[in-house]
This record gives structure tokens, sequence and C-alpha cells, in this order.
């Protein structure tokens, strides 16, 4: 009988069982209304104001394309990077797009290991983040190589050259753990849809709406035979993406840590990178769902609770980020390596002391601000913060890649690094092609895991009910009809079968 | 029962009479319900009976008297192909194909391997997990005549159901729906399929 094992808030309203946990899902809705709530945005007409931000994103998608174009007409040259400095934007911001990913898995995979129910309102918007990041942050790489025709030679395909990749390289380690993950990713949620999906198929009106979701639904209808290989599955995915999360973030660690340059060649590289991924991408997933809770009126469902648990994840791992700040200072000093110790000091210190502290201050110092429960719970701190964090983690990458660079090993060759139009527009597409997706995901797909929340809900559970009685319903009315043939068979069939003359239950079917 | 039979069965797949129903399609007001009927199901002696709900029931799989999911045996077999895989294609393109002196480094060494083996692993664990899922679930089913029924159109929202097939041996129109009726079953309708009833 120990209360303090449950949530500080204390039981949910108006109820008796001071013990039970405060409900996931507030505003006494019902299945029904999960599955209303939810449907109810990709069923409508269009809202103009879809519209509206459809055709800033897609300007920005479209600039996107244009940028790419030029640059593979023209060649690298177009972007700021030469050496020393050969690594410019389009590293830091593939290793920004891919961190920001990592929240998604976080929440889809890692939260289902630990039963946080809590999890169920906000893992497809969340993995939905994670794939349309990876394929922004996919095109950075690509592009950068140079000749993006020849990009097929980082995979192990027979080509006319007759040769392989070099399996020893961390960027070839890179493009497979990038693209397993995209694909992992893509798979794991598709099949957390596959439920949902059905559902939209049987509310669906259109002829082509019908069969599009019909196609896609894979005639689901949630079988308790079919859950059982469903759920197990799902289990698997999850622990298979587990590992895989983390991983990825480790291995594009790997880019820098494996060489030996001052400044990358740390061991504390891979969880650091990943404590760093997960922070961003919780940020990112806070941005994204302040905005759209709102405009889609799924408050009782992404509820102040769950930002309030996204904003602590903020606060601890944005604590171990900065906590590896000041180690790798600790170690530069304690290596008595002047080289390292010179490198990390010029990153403080030196010519990009700026970045260097907007990246301390949006990092370390910002999220200190979520220990406050009411600022953890105050929509607009956790916007504005959440926003400061991204321009943070943004920071970070630039300063790890360019600070290490521009002091190359003569002195002859040191560099200031500075970006040109083409990497700035560059950069802003790929947030057009992020929101163009979205905003795709938020009109057509079901933006919350209705199956899985109605999972979290209590009349989920058998025994919810048993207080009712011993689990039985009460018999059936009199008055309704007890065996009849089914209605679409009758339609199909067409006319009245024999011995149906007992009323309609209020369904109308239009078929002859 | 061919063995075909039975593996499509347990799948939800089940052949319709030469003519007469599919199957008994019937309606309980809640999980808790169901729950109870499934296994009351099955202790009358049904075996050929699945139950369908928005969201998967937590004990149903005893109460219908399931084992465990199967889908495991298929990750790990996927698992262990995608590491040995990885490393023998490695091994095979770098040491054996085309070997290439790269600052005389050997040709293939195991460390620098593992990561692309892990990822190898994970990816081909992942897909044979859900290729495994479909297949053993019979999915994608584009066709079920269960698909008929007004009613069943809820089962992805709010809705309980309990499926008895009419293939089952014990499947008997009065005796089949007096026991569901019994069982708390609020509406109770029988599932014809088209294909059997046209040929």
């Amino acid at each position: 009988m120990d209360k303090r094992t449950e949530h500080s808030e204390g039981p949910a309203e108006g109820s008796e069982n001071f013990h039970e946990r405060p409900r996931l899902v507030k505003g006494g809705l019902s299945f029904s209304d999960v599955t209303e709530l939810v449907s109810y945005h990709a069923e409508r007409k269009t809202p103009t104001a879809w519209y509206a931000a459809f055709a800033v994103a897609s300007t920005g998608a479209m600039m996107l394309i244009a940028m790419l174009a030029y640059q593979v007409y023209n060649g690298v040259g177009v972007w700021g990077n030469n050496q020393p400095i050969a690594w410019g934007w389009p590293i830091v911001n593939f290793v920004f797009w891919v961190g920001i990913g990592h929240a998604g898995t976080l929440i889809s995979a890692i939260l289902f290991l630990f039963r946080q129910q809590w999890r169920t309102s906000i893992n497809r918007a969340a993995e939905a983040m994670t794939i349309f990041a990876v394929m922004c942050a996919l095109i950075f790489p690509t592009f950068h190589v140079g000749r993006v025709w020849a990009i097929y030679w980082t995979l192990p395909i027979p080509n006319q050259m007759e040769m392989w990749p070099q399996f020893k390289s961390p960027l070839l380690w890179d493009v497979f753990a990038v693209s397993s993950y995209f694909l992992v990713s893509l798979v794991f949620w598709y099949v957390g849809m596959v439920p949902d999906l059905a559902t939209f198929r049987d509310r669906a009106k259109g002829f082509f709406r019908k069969r599009i979701l019909g196609f896609l639904s894979l005639g689901w209808t949630g079988a308790n035979r079919h859950w059982r290989n469903y759920e197990k599955a799902y289990l698997l995915l999850a622990g298979l993406a587990t590992p895989l999360v983390l991983s990825v973030h480790s291995v594009v660690s790997f880019d820098f840590a494996v060489s030996i340059l001052p400044g990358w060649h740390t061991t504390i590289f891979p969880p650091y990178f990943v404590a760093g991924a997960i922070f961003s991408g919780f940020a990112m997933v806070v941005t994204l769902l302040v905005i759209a809770r709102k405009i889609y009126s799924l408050e009782n469902l992404i509820t102040l609770d769950h930002l309030e648990k996204m904003n602590i994840i903020i606060l601890v791992t944005g604590t171990i980020v900065g906590f590896a700040y000041i180690t790798e200072f600790f170690i530069a000093w304690y290596s008595q390596l002047e080289y390292e110790q010179y490198a990390f000091l010029n990153r403080a210190f030196g010519p990009y002391a700026w970045a260097y502290w907007i990246m301390m201050t949006c990092n370390l110092i910002s999220p200190q601000l979520f220990w406050f429960k009411k600022l953890r719970r105050s929509i607009p701190v956790m916007f504005g913060l959440s926003i400061l964090v991204n321009i943070g983690m943004w920071f970070e990458r630039f300063v790890i890649t360019i600070t290490s660079l521009h002091r190359d090993f003569l002195p002859s060759s040191w560099g200031y690094y500075t970006p040109t139009m083409i990497d700035v527009l560059t950069f802003v597409g790929t947030f057009g092609l992020f929101f163009t997706l979205f905003l795709l995901f938020l009109r057509f797909i079901p933006i919350v895991a209705m199956a899985e929340v109605k999972t979290a809900m209590p009349e989920s559970d058998p025994h919810y009910y048993d207080a009712e009685g011993d689990g039985h319903a009460p018999a059936a009315q009199d008055d309704t009809p007890y065996i009849k043939p089914s209605q679409g068979y009758r339609n199909y069939r067409g006319g009245k079968q024999n011995g149906d003359d007992t009323p309609d239950d209020g369904t109308t079917n239009g078929g002859t | 029962m061919t063995l075909i039979q039975e593996i499509k069965a347990s799948m939800g797949i089940y052949d319709g009479a030469e003519e007469g129903p599919y199957g008994m399609l019937a309606e309980f007001p809640n999980p808790g319900v169901l729950l109870h009927a499934a296994e009351a199901t099955r202790e009358a002696g049904y075996r050929q009976f699945d139950t369908h709900s928005p969201f998967p029931i937590h004990g149903m799989d005893d109460a219908m008297g399931l084992g465990n999911s199967k889908v495991g045996y298929f990750t790990f077999v996927g698992g262990l192909t995608g590491c040995a895989g990885g490393y023998l294609m490695m091994w095979w393109m770098s040491a054996v194909d085309y070997p290439l002196n790269i600052s005389g480094k050997p040709f293939f060494s195991l460390e620098p391997s593992v990561p692309i083996m892990f990822e190898l692993t994970i990816v081909v664990a992942a897909v044979a997990t859900v290729g495994a899922m479909l297949a053993l679930n019979g999915l994608p089913r584009p066709y079920n005549p269960l698909f008929y029924s007004e009613r069943f159109s809820k089962v992805t929202d709010d809705r309980f159901f309990l499926h008895i097939a009419a293939s089952d041996e014990q499947f008997d129109e009065e005796e089949t729906a007096a026991l569901l009726r019994d069982l708390g079953a609020e509406y109770i309708e029988i599932i014809y399929d088209d294909e059997a009833v046209e040929a």
C-alpha cells in the first residue's frame, strides 16, 4: 500500500481507487471517440490552412531540388567547403537530420520495451518524423560525393569496374547503418499502421479511397489469431530497432572518432552522439506536436502529461550532452597532449567561439529550465526551448566538424569556413521537404496509433468489466433480430431474402 | 481435415461449405464478455473460431487455446542469415574476388567487419519478422466473407466479435446460435461466402 510509488498527481479525478494511475487519455473518450477524433482529420475536406502551409513547404522542397540540380551541374565547388575544411555544411546537416530521427525510434521501440504506454499517443507522428528526417539526411552525403550518378558504388552491387566497396571505411559503415535504419523504421512504421489503415478502410466512402486503403490494410480484420503473431512481430521489431537506433548514431560518430584528428579522435563520441541525437529528436517532436495537437484538437490524446514527459527526457539528455562537452575538456587537459588541448581551447576561445557558446547556451543551459514543473508544463516555454535546442544541436555538429578541421596540421593551410548561399538554401530546402512530407502525413495517414491508444485505455482490459458481474452481458432484447443473413450479402444478392421481415437496424444500404 | 486446411484454419481462413453458410458471427458488448465467450466456445469443443477486436485483448490467446506465436524462430534464423551473410559477403568480396592492398592492411579481418555484420543482422531479422508475421497470418487477404457484414465494419472501431466457422465439425446453425446467445451475444448473423453460393 505504498502510495508514493504512484504518480505524484494522485488519482484521476473522481476515481475511487487512490492507487489508480491517472488516465493517459483524457476527456472521458470512448473507443469510438478515439476513432472519430483521429479519422476526422483524414476524412474531412482539406482545410484551406493546410493548402497554405503545403504551398510554403513545397516551395521549399522545390527550392531544394533546384539547388541540388545547380550543384550537380556545377560541382561541389558551389558549396563553401574547401581545403582544409572539406567537410562543411553537408556533413553538419547530415548529422543534424539523422539525429532528429532518433527520437522517433526511441519513442516507438525503446519506450515500447519499457512498457511506457504514454508513447501510444505520439509514436506514429514521431516515427513519421524519423522517416522524413532520415530522408533529408540521406540527401547530403549522396550529393556530397560530387558525382551523384556514381553513388551506387557505395553499395555492394556488381559494377562495370568489377570492384567492391571498401568495407573497412567508417563512411561505408555509415551507408549500411543509415540505410538499414531507414528500412527498418519504414517497416516498423507500416506494420504499426496496418490496423489503423483497416479502420480507415472500414470507414472509407469513395471508390478509390476504399480500394487504396483496402490494398494497404492487407485485409486486416482484427482477428485474434492475427493479433497474436502481430504483437509478437511488433515486440521483436522493437527489440531489433533498439540496438539499431543506438548503433546508427554510434556509426555516424565513427566517421569522426575513427580518424586521428584532434577534436574528433575521442572514445566518448558514440554515447555522446546518441544522447545528443535523442535530445535533438525529442525537441523536434515537441516542436511538431505542440502545433499539431492544437490545430488537430488532439489535446485529450496528446496531453500536457505527454509533453511534460518528453521535456523530462530533454532535460536528462541535454544534461548528458553538456556533461560530455565538459568531459571532453577534462580529457584534453588530462591527456597532456598539447594538440588535443589546443583543439579544445581553440573551440571555446578561437575564431569559432561564437558558435561554441551558442551551442553551450542552447544545449546545456537552456534545458535546465525544465527542472521547474511550471516551466515544463508551459506550452510557450517548451515550444521556444525546443527550437533553441534544435539550433543548439545544429551548432554542436557545426562546432565538431568545422573547428576541428579549420586549423590544419600546418599553419600555412589554416582557413576559415563560410557557407555559400547555395549551402544555406539547400539546408532551408530540406526543411521544405521535411514539412512537405509531414503535411502529407497529417493529411492522409492516421496521425495517432488508434489501436494502440485503445489498448492504453482501462476499458480495453477484459477484467475492467468484472465489477459488472460475472463478465456476461445481460440477455439481448427481444425485439432485436437474432439470426439474419449479413447485410452486405443481401445487398449483393439483391432484393429481400426469405424471412427478412424484421425491422432494419438503422444502417442504410443503397445497393440493390 | 487435411494439413493444408489445418494450416489455413490457423490463419483464420476456413473452407466455406459447398452450400450454406460460411460461418456465424456474434457481436459482444465488451472485451470482458468476449474473453469469457471465447473460453466457453473452446470448452464447448469448437476449434475453428476466432475473435475479432479493434485491439489485441490481454489473455485472449490463452482463452482461445492458442500457443506461443512462432514468429520468433523466423527472426532468429533471419538474424543468423544476415550476420553470416554479411561476414561471407565481405570476406568474399575483399579477400577472394578482388583483393586490394590498402595501406598494407590484411585483405579481410573481423574487427572492421563488425558494424556491417551487425546492421545486416538487424535488417534481415526485421524483414524476416515481418515476412513471417504476414505469412503466418495469411495476409494479405483482400477477400474475406466477413466483409459482407455491415456490422463487422465496426470491428476496427469499437465492436467485439466472435466468429465460428461453418467448417467446424460441431457447427450447427441452431445449436451454435443457442450457445452464443447464452454467452451474451448481442447480435448474431450468418455469413455466406458468395463463391460457394454461386458455384
